[in-house]
């Protein structure tokens, strides 16, 4: 039986002291031990960023793309092994600034994948210029008069794109957050879960005060309908994209491999891929 | 008699030029003839012109013809377009609803013969039957019996209703009929006998797509783009019985990238695309080469730059394939000629790509991509599954705890063994940073160089088998060098040369990485001089030769690049004009 420890290995992670992507990376830790997963069956496919490190910091098999290709690695992993447990993760310049399409597709795509985002709305590793989620005004090294362009909402565009399950995290609660993922990875099909990981580095106004300040539990209304895309809608626009916990989740959307003509329970990657001669003579004769 | 006949049927895009041209070519491959159909058509779906242009012969060619004998018209601007092509001699049959002529340009020795398609089609009950009319017309010029295409309208039609396959009968029949009663000399286009022998017919995609299924590919993410998605289609309708799958990817990144997952996780995967899309995969084939993932690339080369020419032919992304991603990689680029050759090349791709743990490129051309060819079965015996280096369970339990599996271990080849994700001790890390055997990043000086070797030495000297073909003279005057679908053109130009007393020689590249250097030289050596003909405009396998090593005092370099593949008698001329000019 797995435990988080199986899934610590002994890398120091390049991060800032005090980031918020350790919270992150403890939290998938308690969350894939929670869930009794063994390493070998799980799968985390990153991209390229400070929170891009992540897939060599979880004992697991870790696959390092290109930057902000993470979702298409990841669901070519899914599609050869749908047994794997597949985890995305990056941060917001990787998925919502060079991949933002891949995560719209893959969102209404739906594999049973489950897509962490570490969001600090500066890019870290390039040293602090504006990114996809900064705000309006917000400077930074490429925006020194403040930034004239506006943050994108990742939240709205994940329910646009008709995501079956959005949650939204804090760092700073981890256990919180370790619930968040494990419903996540729980979920059959895409799931989103966006992190409020604060850079302590290069973004001076969105830290954890800021964040501790500005951020709205969504326990805090008894009334909130997780299954209602409309609430949910509203909740984000109403919260200004600033409320956590399990904003939405549709339990009947069927993932993609469930509906993939002819897919096998069998992975692909378990199959005899030798076709048999009557098959192959059958298929060539249509040639004829 | 006809000992071989090109005929061309055209008209508006959208009224059932197509399949008309696929009728006509496909009975005849039934009855044992050679075809080499080559269809030309615009980016549009409805209205341009567009035509079949079906060369029927005894022996394989893999070439259209030189001129035509004859064609068959349905609106005016067809025969403006193409009654050029035809030869002294030939027929023009035209639809009598346009009120066809013959312009002024054309020889006065081409004859036009108005036939009322339209009408005899209307008559027999639906205005869509005037191309099987034109095909009973045909079927009477060259001496074919009226129901030549029975066979081939029943596996078309017989499905939705034996009364559509009887009317069309009675179509091809009525348009057979009145041809009959046209004065012409019907003996002199009577078209050879042949000997009844089975080939299959199908277009070089088609060839690529089965012999991706047959090596066992069960994943292909791909965005379409002409002249590639005919693999994704075919691939779309197979591989659901195999337990396969197509995912039409957001673009040409990801399709990549889906490959490069795909095939990490253990499956065959494959991606195809044209000069465009293959743009977009740059970064993700420096990937692929970076953490050794085997991937197969199919890259079906259109007429560039930019969108350039999308349905029109070219072989101008030899530069972009070898040395256009950024950084150093190994990877295999294969060009095989025809479709026989494609089918073969694919089942070798994916062996190769694993047994290298490197991206392969299959790259096409147009005309090998589109054009339907009469092709020898292919032989199931001949389909072999090698996965290359994998690390066995017992090795993986070796592996102590706590330690990761050597993923990229140092061996003597360069190749380590590969784990998939799932197995029992096989963690390992894999990244497109320079990385440790165990997958770790590392810019340590010594790793970088240490890894680059690995990566890059696995090619070291060799020299893939069959990289080259070669026909005609030994020791020749001139040697011809070409790549993808030229062969046959060449191969022709070669024989007429050959038989007007010239010394000619053919050797046809198809393999562009690792470059078949040792062999080519020899050839080279061989001969007196040599010219290296392409379809592009700045001669890129020309420079290529000579920039992996090879010399010749008398080299040169034959382009065209106006969007049509070469036919044989422009090979004829220009290297028979190029000898006189050399001897001079």
């Amino acid at each position: 039986m797995a435990t988080v420890k199986e899934f610590r290995n002994n890398i120091r992670p390049n991060w800032c002291p005090g980031c918020g992507d350790f919270a992150v990376q403890a939290s998938i830790q308690r969350a894939l031990g929670n869930l009794d997963l063994e390493p070998e069956n799980v799968a985390i496919i990153s991209g390229i960023g400070c929170s891009g490190r992540i897939s060599g910091y979880v004992n697991a098999y870790g696959f390092h793309g290109v930057h902000g290709r993470s979702l298409p690695v990841a669901q070519g992993v899914k599609l050869a092994n749908r047994n794997l447990t597949v985890l995305a993760a990056g941060g917001d310049g990787d998925g919502f600034g060079i991949g933002l399409g891949h995560f719209m597709h893959a969102a209404r795509r739906n594999m049973d994948i489950t897509y962490i985002v570490m969001d600090n709305s500066i890019y870290g590793l390039t040293k602090g210029q504006h990114s996809p989620t900064s705000a309006f005004g917000f400077k930074a090294k490429t925006t020194p008069a403040g930034n004239i362009e506006n943050a994108i909402s990742p939240l709205q565009i994940a329910l646009a794109a008709g995501i079956g399950f959005l949650a939204q995290g804090f760092s700073h609660d981890v256990s919180q957050l370790t619930e968040l993922i494990q419903a996540g990875i729980r979920h059959k099909g895409f799931s989103l879960i966006n992190v409020f990981s604060p850079c302590v580095t290069y973004n001076k106004v969105n830290t954890y005060e800021w964040y501790k300040e500005h951020t709205i539990s969504l326990e805090q209304f008894p009334d909130y309908d997780p299954t209602n895309r409309k609430m949910a809608m509203e909740k984000v626009a109403d919260t200004d994209g600033l409320c956590t916990g399990l904003i939405f989740e549709d339990k009947n959307k069927q993932p993609f491999d469930s509906l993939v003509e002819g897919f096998k329970e069998t992975p692909v990657v378990h199959q005899d891929i030798h076709i048999d001669r009557d098959f192959f003579e059958k298929t060539m004769e249509e040639f004829a | 008699m006809l000992q071989e006949l090109s005929w061309k049927v055209g008209g508006q895009q959208g009224e059932g030029i197509d399949s008309t041209g696929k009728t006509f070519s496909t009975s005849l491959n039934r009855m044992g003839y050679y075809i080499y159909s080559y269809r030309h058509f615009s980016s549009r779906i409805k209205g341009g012109h567009t035509n079949d242009n079906v060369r029927v012969t005894t022996e394989p060619k893999s070439a259209s013809a030189d001129y035509l004998d004859i064609l068959v018209a349905f609106d005016q601007e067809t025969i403006d377009l193409n009654g050029g092509e035809l030869r002294d001699g030939g027929i023009v049959i035209a639809d009598a609803k346009f009120n066809p002529n013959l312009p002024d340009t054309l020889s006065s020795n081409v004859k036009l013969v108005v036939m009322p398609f339209t009408k005899i089609a209307e008559e027999h009950g639906a205005v869509i039957m005037k191309n099987m009319v034109a095909l009973g017309a045909t079927a009477r010029l060259v001496g074919l019996e009226a129901n030549f295409c029975a066979s081939v309208l029943q596996s078309r039609f017989g499905r939705k209703s034996q009364k559509i396959v009887d009317q069309n009968l009675e179509a091809v029949k009525a348009g057979y009929d009145t041809m009959s009663n046209e004065q012409i000399d019907f003996s002199a286009f009577k078209l050879a006998p042949t000997t009844p022998d089975k080939h299959l017919f199908m277009i070089g995609n088609d060839a690529i797509g089965f012999g991706a299924l047959a090596a066992g590919a069960r994943v292909m993410p791909a965005y379409p783009i002409t002249p590639a998605s005919d693999v994704m289609e075919y691939l779309i309708k197979k591989l659901p019985k195999v337990g396969g799958v197509v995912v039409q990817t957001e673009d040409e990144i990801a399709a990549l990238n889906m490959t490069i997952g795909a095939s990490y996780a253990g499956a065959r995967a494959l991606t195809a695309t044209s000069g465009p899309g293959l743009a977009l995969m740059m970064e993700a084939l420096g990937l692929a080469g970076m953490t050794e993932t085997p991937v197969v690339i199919i890259d079906t080369q259109r007429g560039g730059p930019s969108t350039g020419l999308p349905t029109k032919h070219e072989q101008s992304d030899m530069y972009a394939v070898l040395f256009g991603n950024h950084g150093e990689i190994g990877k295999i680029v294969l060009t095989p000629s025809t479709p026989e050759e494609s089918f073969y090349a694919t089942v070798d791709a994916f062996n190769y790509a694993e047994k290298y743990q490197c991206p392969v490129i299959i790259m096409t051309d147009l005309a090998l991509s589109l054009a339907s060819q009469s092709v020898r079965p292919f032989n199931y015996d001949a389909v072999t599954i090698d996965r290359g280096r994998l690390a066995t369970q017992e090795q993986l339990d070796q592996v102590p705890t706590g330690q990761m599996f050597k993923r990229y271990e140092r061996t003597e080849d360069g190749i380590s063994p590969r784990v998939f994700p799932g197995q029992r001790g096989g963690l390992h890390h894999v990244t497109g940073v320079e990385h440790s055997e165990i997958g770790r990043p590392d810019e340590g000086k010594k790793n970088h160089v240490l890894m680059m070797n690995k990566r890059l030495n696995k090619f070291n000297g060799t020299e893939l088998p069959n990289s080259v073909s070669y026909t005609g003279d030994k020791n020749p005057d001139i040697l011809l060098i070409g790549v993808g679908s030229s062969i046959g053109a060449i191969d022709e130009g070669t024989e007429r040369l050959r038989k007007q007393g010239l010394k000619v020689g053919h050797v046809q590249i198809k393999v562009l990485s690792p470059f078949p250097i040792n062999t080519l030289t020899s050839y080279v050596n061989s001969a007196k001089q040599t010219m290296v003909i392409e379809s592009n405009g700045t001669g890129q396998l020309f420079h290529l030769i000579q920039f992996f090593g090879l010399t010749h005092p008398e080299m040169k370099s034959y382009l065209k690049y106006d969007g049509t593949p070469f036919l044989p008698k422009e090979i004829e001329a220009h290297v028979k004009g190029s000898m006189i000019a050399w001897q001079r």
